[in-house]
């Protein structure tokens, strides 16, 4: 059963409205996703739209994979774990943290905190990393071990030969990294401080440079739609290089709402990100999107969305930067919430060889929902070709019961996909049945 | 019989009532003015403002409103006055309700619906408090 809570903000009146039962999930229209989105029309009512997660136990229950692969938790009772790290020798590194603390500033941004809560795990956040060992390659994570604590709300991750990155909600930092290592040595070095004033999107995505250079951070705009004002917002909604020996940095990329994951596209140079748009304008618009990143490139926020789509909630606009604004490569349909993103490698199988996965952790701006699920969105020639196929799906139920919300995905090149699970603090692991 | 006899017995209103029936009207003042300061400026603070504005004129415009029906009660004696004021007072309050939503949109999206709410939600206000404060002198008796 779905239970659309209806959401209105006036004085300290909260409405909770239950309405009707709708068994049916989460289709998007096919026409809403890909290269070529079509845009329906803004729309917002009075209210806006919302569809809450409620809440509910795995059990016995499992999410659902395509046949030929298996599915299996390798770690539980994390501490909200986002993103993961396969290691060169197979072990795997889980951030798990919860950051913000954006001050609230509206009667709305109380009422929304205490609804969208609804939908999150109540555990708090971890703020450290754990690394899962699976010794003799049963597939088996036995040795578990906290890897290093007392973090600000670590989200990235990226290794570059020995030395292991970390994005925290505020700063990036460096451990020294020796493989089979199971603990940090010690405290780590800042390299750089990251924008974290308000820090109302808190996630710093991460990922290096090819050649190990450069290291990538997406930071998040801080706002939904320059809500808190145009001042907030300088150094946000973007992407930087960072000089991974120097710290020193710059805007690689601007424009890009919320750039949750980052990953280089193997055997190039280039950078991928997956983008959470602006919420508010209606269930089909704006897409949120994949697309590769142009050094140099703005992509529309706060201005406009897709291109040159206005948004006409920005004052003062600034029909210049729209006029410049790139459209994304690749929509994944609107409020999905994609929040993981990873290349996969031949040895997934199959269908499954060339493209990437996107985990979606799924939408609360719409009366039916959408994304729950990690899908595969195929590749050919190095771009994206073709719909997305479900991969990892089942995190919200025909009971209308949300079990899981997916994230963080990463590949083991040995053939396995990583799903980092911020419902029910879990770590799943895909791998093809053999 | 002498016909002055007939009028209803009037008082003026209870002080606490007459306190939040200023008071709504200086809080929808408020947000008109602070709506008026962000259409001008482009500073979303004070939309902010005009959202608490709002908030609270809808909390003491509430308590104004119950009294007035609470006072229905004795409706035959207050005369026809009475319902317009109550009437006054919820159209008032509803229309402050549907103006505090639509200042839950987000920046620019509040506007231009939103500072017409609130010119409107004024005057209704005013009305009220006219009504409440000077020539009937009705009200909640406590």
């Amino acid at each position: 059963m779905k239970r659309p809570v209806s959401w209105a903000v006036a004085g300290f009146a909260v409405l909770l409205a239950a309405c009707g039962n709708d068994a049916s999930l989460s289709q998007q229209d096919p026409a809403n996703v890909g290269p070529k989105p079509v845009l329906p029309e803004q729309q917002r009512g009075l209210i806006p739209n919302m569809t809450i997660a409620s809440p509910a136990q795995w059990g016995d229950q499992r999410p659902a994979v395509p046949r030929g692969y298996v599915i299996a938790a390798i770690a539980t009772d994390l501490r909200i774990p986002r993103q993961s790290l396969v290691l060169p020798n197979g072990d795997i590194l889980v951030a798990e943290g919860k950051g913000g603390g954006a001050p609230k500033l509206t009667p709305k941004d109380l009422i929304a905190g205490f609804i969208l809560a609804k939908g999150n795990s109540s555990v708090k956040g971890g703020d450290r990393l754990t690394l899962l060992r699976d010794g003799n390659g049963d597939g088996i994570y036995e040795n578990r071990s906290v890897f290093a604590e007392n973090l600000n709300a670590p989200y990235g991750l990226a290794l570059i030969g020995n030395q292991l990155y970390v994005a925290n909600q505020d700063a990036l930092v460096r451990f020294d990294y020796i493989e089979g290592q199971t603990r940090a040595t010690g405290a780590p070095v800042k390299v750089t401080d990251l924008p974290s004033q308000i820090n109302h999107h808190w996630t710093k995505s991460l990922t290096a440079s090819a050649d190990g250079r450069f290291l990538y951070v997406g930071i998040g705009s801080n706002s939904n739609i320059t809500e808190r004002g145009m001042i907030a917002e300088v150094d946000r909604a973007m992407v930087w290089q960072v000089d991974a020996q120097t710290g020193a940095h710059k805007p690689y990329a601007t424009g890009l709402r919320n750039p949750t994951a980052l990953a280089i596209q193997p055997g190039t140079d280039v950078l991928w990100a997956v983008v959470n748009e602006r919420d508010e304008l209606g269930p089909d618009v704006p897409p949120d999107y994949l697309t590769s990143v142009r050094e140099g490139g703005f992509y529309g926020w706060p201005f406009s969305y897709w291109g040159q789509n206005v948004d006409p909630r920005v004052r003062p606009q600034d029909p210049q930067k729209v006029a410049s604004a790139i459209a994304p490569d690749y929509s994944l349909g609107a409020h999905v919430a994609p929040l993981g993103v990873a290349f996969s490698v031949s040895a997934m199988g199959g269908e499954f060889a060339d493209g990437v996965f996107v985990g979606e952790r799924g939408s609360w701006n719409r009366d039916k929902p959408v994304g729950y699920k990690v899908v595969f969105v195929p590749f050919r020639d190095g771009r994206p070709a073709g719909p997305p196929v479900d991969f990892v799906s089942g995190f919200r139920g025909t009971d209308g019961k949300t079990r899981g919300r997916p994230v963080g995905v990463s590949v083991d090149p040995r053939g396995a996909l990583i799903v980092a699970d911020d419902l029910s603090n879990t770590l799943w692991r895909v791998t093809p049945a053999r | 019989m002498d016909a002055t006899f007939d009028r209803p017995r009037q008082r003026p209103l209870h002080p606490v009532n007459a306190f939040l029936v200023s008071a709504t009207v200086t809080l929808f003042l408020g947000a008109l003015l602070s709506d008026l300061a962000y259409a001008m400026s482009y500073q979303v603070q004070w939309t902010n403002f005009a959202s608490w504005s709002i908030a609270a004129g809808l909390l003491s415009g509430g308590v104004v409103l119950v009294f007035a029906l609470v006072g229905l009660r004795h409706a035959d004696r207050h005369g026809g006055r009475y319902l317009s004021y109550c009437l006054i007072l919820l159209a008032t309050w509803v229309l402050g309700f549907i103006n505090a939503m639509m200042h839950a949109k987000d920046a620019w999206a509040v506007m231009p619906e939103g500072l017409i709410l609130s010119a409107i939600v004024l005057l209704l206000a005013c009305l009220a408090a006219w009504m409440g404060l000077s020539n009937f002198r009705i009200g909640y008796v406590p």
